[in-house]
């Protein structure tokens, strides 16, 4: 199905928000105005974008530590977002939850998650309310290359092929798990391959590229959709910044050449050139896009700024559910 | 409405089959639940009656069980999950500690997990150290989640009612030695309501706080007991989390001494807890210290030469309740 110009730049406009989002966030750490871990989606963009505008808002995903992208490519309140990081009381969690709990159950964010691959099972519990409700929606995991190597992962790449679910799972391959390149943590170059192991389809995106990203998620979400079970696809990525925090050059563990060359495919730049060339855009066009994402991130900062933190009683609400049926 | 009789795991299976029928968001899930109706029989009949799509057999993957009732649980279905064993909720410990639990709280309270997760715990049947454990003090240190331990087939019921249509995240323990055990118990659908004790049996000269098998244990005591002219208290908790401490207060400051009787292992138990708070919030009204019966500090033995001396019982119990007795007031 042939791309509107107006969906092209939807696609550019999310990349750009995931980006200015999480440049903004890095810097607002740096300055000391966030509190707690951050994980810095920047240069992933093109994989929550392409992923999510191959959803519908009734669709499902459940993601990672890494998981910013992922809600702002939902349709996530950069506002509240931004609020949540800042421990506010006007976040998406109260400020409970902070950068690795943050979720939007009205858009199907199931949520970020502090545990490597423990979002998977959760992305498989709701495909499987999908298929028990007899519904046409869709459930995906995102998760990076690491959690292939733990267990949850396995059982749940097994139990919705076995129960022949309507999940969908993304691996962002960023090549590195935390601080330790892939290829030292195992011997198999594509992550994709793992997905013959649990008889479901698995393809290889350039994960820089949205439109490749979006193209193979139109298809595994389409299988899904119509009941033919899972589908794996791996978008092979890179994180620009270190796993935690904002320094992206000088890091022991990964050499500055590689980031460089990583950066040279930028999917932000990359793309825009793309629109560019095929006239799909102007410059002014696209212009405006940055300029309207970075009005965007000032009112949030200015409402995270500006909302205060959880009263002290707040502490012990939340605990439980009070509201049973 | 009339009582019959019938056994603790056909009550707990009646009240399942009772909440499926009344709400058809409500499905059970996990390993051999189907067909075979669970390894002790816990969902037998369940899969005849309401087909494969509402009983699913599950790969044996505790994780990944405990993460479909989560995800179904947000996104509105009303799942039971079964472990089979509560050893193997360690399996799973990730799933039911760092997620179900806490999920509605790190989402600034802006989610409703009303998963019940069933398991069978307890020792006796010499299935050794990784198949008879009472786990319940790790679950119950954990904030978010519900801890139940029913003691006889009527409560059964009505605590896995409650449990189905709790809004929170329960953990249901069934003691493996009970399931046979014969009670009266209503037709038709009732909730006991969780975190409320039941005093089990009146007394004045001391209470006996306990949960699970060792209810009827400490009930047996007390029989001794009162031969021997001592009246016992019997509280059965019924939920350990939330924890019904006023119920444990009010007889302690009626008797004046208690123990704690439980059948997991004594160090770091759930006693310690119940121990702690009764000194806290009783401990003007004590003529003794509180004393534990529970199990010793040791995995759990295979051969019964040794697990019947491993075990707390009645006999245990009712020395406890001796010794209790036994210690004279200090002079004022």
């Amino acid at each position: 199905m042939e791309l509107t110009p107006a969906r092209h730049l939807d696609m550019l406009r999310s990349m750009i928000r995931i980006r200015l989002f999480e440049e903004t966030a890095g810097k607002l750490m740096e300055a000391g105005k966030m509190p707690g871990f951050l994980h810095l989606y920047v240069g992933q963009e093109a994989v929550a974008t392409g992923v999510c505008e191959a959803l519908r808002v009734d669709d499902y995903i459940s993601s990672t530590h890494r998981g910013h992208g992922h809600l702002v490519a939902k349709g996530g309140d950069l506002s509240r977002m931004m609020a949540e990081l800042m421990g506010r009381a006007g976040g998406y969690c109260g400020g409970k939850g902070g950068s690795m709990h943050i979720n939007d159950l009205k858009l199907g964010m199931l949520g970020a998650n502090g545990i490597v691959g423990a979002g998977v099972p959760i992305a498989v519990g709701a495909g499987f309310r999908n298929k028990y409700l007899g519904t046409d929606q869709v459930s995906v995991a995102f998760f990076g290359d690491a959690a292939t190597n733990i267990g949850a992962f396995h059982e749940a790449a097994n139990m919705a092929c076995a129960l022949h679910l309507p999940v969908v799972f993304i691996c962002e391959h960023n090549m590195y798990g935390e601080y330790t390149p892939t290829e030292k943590a195992m011997v198999i170059a594509d992550i994709v391959d793992r997905a013959a192991g649990y008889g479901m389809p698995g393809v290889i995106v350039d994960g820089m590229d949205v439109l490749a990203v979006h193209e193979a998620t139109l298809e595994a979400v389409a299988r899904a959709r119509r009941g033919d079970g899972p589908a794996l696809v791996e978008a092979k990525t890179y994180r620009y910044y270190n796993h935690h925090g904002i320094q992206n050059l000088g890091l022991k563990y990964r050499p500055d050449a590689e980031v460089l060359a990583w950066k040279e495919r930028d999917p932000i730049f990359s793309f825009e050139q793309r629109l560019l060339d095929g006239g799909i855009a102007t410059r002014d066009e696209m212009d405006d896009v940055w300029a309207g994402v970075r009005a965007t991130i000032e009112t949030a900062i200015e409402f995270a700024d500006s909302s205060p933190f959880p009263e002290p009683e707040a502490l012990l609400t939340g605990v439980y559910t009070r509201s049973n049926s | 409405m009339s009582d019959r009789t019938i056994s603790y795991v056909n009550a707990f299976t009646e009240a399942i089959q009772l909440e499926m029928e009344a709400d058809p968001d409500v499905f059970i899930a996990g390993e051999d639940v189907g067909a075979h109706g669970g390894v002790f029989h816990t969902f037998d009949g369940i899969q005849a009656r309401f087909g494969e799509r509402r009983a699913v057999d599950t790969p044996i993957s505790e994780q990944a069980i405990i993460g479909l009732g989560i995800g179904a649980a947000l996104t509105g279905l009303r799942p039971i999950v079964d472990l089979m064993f509560m050893d193997f909720v360690l399996v799973a410990a990730d799933q039911i500690a760092n997620q179900a639990a806490k999920l509605k709280y790190m989402f600034g309270g802006n989610a409703k997990l009303p998963l019940t997760i069933t398991t069978t715990g307890g020792a006796g049947l010499s299935a050794a150290a990784q198949h008879s454990q009472s786990l319940e003090a790790m679950f119950c240190h954990i904030p978010g989640l519900m801890i139940v331990y029913p003691s006889n087939a009527h409560d059964v019921k009505g605590l896995m009612a409650a449990c189905i249509r709790e809004d929170n995240p329960t953990l249901m323990v069934l003691h493996k030695r009970m399931l046979g055990q014969k009670g009266i118990v209503p037709e038709g659908r009732y909730q006991l309501p969780l975190g409320v004790a039941n005093v089990a049996r009146q007394g004045s000269d001391v209470t006996v706080v306990s949960w699970g098998k060792m209810v009827n244990d400490s009930l047996a005591a007390a029989d001794q007991l009162a031969a021997e002219g001592t009246s016992c208290e019997v509280v059965d908790l019924r939920t350990l989390s939330p924890l019904d401490i006023d119920t444990v207060v009010t007889s302690v400051r009626k008797t004046n001494r208690v123990i704690v009787a439980h059948e997991a292992v004594r160090f770091g138990g759930f006693g310690a807890e119940v121990a702690a708070q009764i000194q806290e919030y009783a401990f003007d009204y004590l003529d003794a210290p509180v004393g534990r019966i529970a199990a010793p500090f040791t995995p759990i033995p295979f051969t019964p030469a040794l697990e019947n001396i491993y075990l707390p019982d009645a006999n245990k119990i009712a020395a406890g309740i001796r010794e209790t007795l036994a210690r004279p007031l200090l002079a004022t």
